[in-house]
């Protein structure tokens, strides 16, 4: 059910996104919850989404996405009238709770489990993005974040909410077919440190074609836009390191 | 001006602004993301980090007043503004935020001072370049021309 183009949205709501925009989802379409304590950022996740014709709940930390996935009330999400979240998309830096923390709760749950989480992150650390994958994220992708992310991203969920629907709801059946679609996908062939980001800036779109495959370590396109912005999925420790890497910021751990 | 010339005068401010690194891919990303069902995305946009950026600004300059600097917090913030500004193509009041937290991590107060005035000052000049450019797209609009994005 490959859905192409762009579906243009009728805008219900003001574009502050700040709490959910709740709407029974009974159809197909993707639902994807973000996460990010920031106001532009969760303007630009929300609008990225939307154009790649995800429905999208925004909202500001952790807490409040646990609140929305009906975990901190100790009810199970089944019991949520079928706001049904597809993907959780995090901001990894946030107070309070990072998303680190939320990815953990989550992967907790025995009825959250099975939700693709991925991180987003400014800084580019390895050793931050291996202990995501580790705990179960599913993608981790250095902003600021791009359409072709969301793409990517919009593709595996596609493919990945047909097999849930139809797998027995064990969490292997998951990571199989998301490992199989990794496989197909498009990514990014390397990393490059965010302070590293283009020194030459040009108006018009630069060109920076994914490779089709998950090999990470091919040598940054030579393009004028030389940082890429992902990581394959479980694929680590065959990532280029990264040119520049960021001491870990003391606003999380 | 007709609308040609208006046109014209955008494209050429814009490119000056790439070219002088004010603004980088990421803005052109926002471009892209603007239809006619939602023209006044790049503007909404902007204007959060304008009101995101002058409530940090504000915060930084109490933060490094005090006696004893708080440099988590001053960290904390220099990181916000960096991650916003970045989302929108900002480009150089990014990279005075990388410089800016490298201080903050050497604990260099006189360093972070320095970084302070600096970002403000490529804050108010991406400013002024922004709302220029807004208001050559208006013009342009005004004048009868399509969205010249």
């Amino acid at each position: 059910m490959a859905r192409n183009g762009v579906i243009s949205w009728r805008r219900r709501s003001s574009d502050q996104f700040d709490g959910s925009d709740l709407s029974p989802c009974g159809s197909e379409e993707v639902h994807v919850l973000a996460v990010d304590d920031s106001l532009v950022d969760r303007k630009v996740i929300e609008r990225l989404l939307k154009i790649s014709s995800c429905k999208v709940t925004a909202v500001d930390s952790g807490i409040r996405a646990l609140q929305f996935l009906g975990l901190d009330e100790e009810k199970t999400a089944g019991d949520f009238n079928g706001l049904k979240v597809d993907l959780i998309i995090t901001d990894y830096c946030m107070p309070g709770m990072t998303g680190y923390e939320l990815l953990k709760k989550i992967k907790e749950s025995s009825t959250l489990r099975e939700i693709p989480v991925v991180i987003m992150s400014s800084e580019n650390v390895l050793a931050r993005i291996d202990r995501c994958l580790e705990e179960g994220a599913e993608d981790f992708i250095v902003k600021p974040v791009k359409l072709s992310d969301v793409k990517r991203l919009r593709d595996f969920m596609t493919r990945d909410v047909g097999d849930r629907v139809r797998s027995d709801g064990g969490g292997t059946t998951h990571k199989r077919k998301l490992q199989e679609s990794s496989d197909v996908s498009s990514c990014s062939p390397s990393i490059s440190s965010a302070s590293s980001s283009s020194s030459s800036s040009q108006p018009t779109t630069p060109s920076r074609s994914p490779s089709p495959s998950v090999s990470l370590s091919e040598p940054s396109s030579p393009s004028p836009s030389p940082s890429p912005r992902s990581t394959g999925p479980r694929s680590p420790s065959s990532l280029e390191s990264p040119t520049r890497r960021l001491k870990m910021s003391s606003c999380c751990d | 001006m007709d609308v040609a010339q208006l046109k014209r005068q955008l494209f050429e401010y814009t490119t000056l602004l790439f070219h002088e690194g004010f603004l980088d891919e990421q803005f052109t990303q926002l471009q892209q993301l603007q239809d006619e069902n939602n023209p006044d995305f790049v503007v909404e946009v902007v204007s959060l980090f304008f009101d995101d950026s002058e409530r940090l600004l504000n915060e930084l300059a109490k933060a490094l007043d005090q006696q004893n600097t708080d440099f988590k917090k001053v960290d904390a913030h220099v990181h916000q503004l960096k991650g916003s500004s970045s989302s929108i193509g900002a480009q150089r009041v990014q990279r005075v935020c990388i410089t800016f937290r490298n201080y903050c991590q050497d604990k260099n107060v006189e360093g972070c001072l320095k970084c302070l005035q600096q970002v403000k000052h490529e804050y108010s000049l991406v400013k002024n370049k922004l709302e220029t450019l807004f208001t050559l797209e208006k013009q342009i609009l005004a004048a009868g021309g399509s969205a010249p994005m």
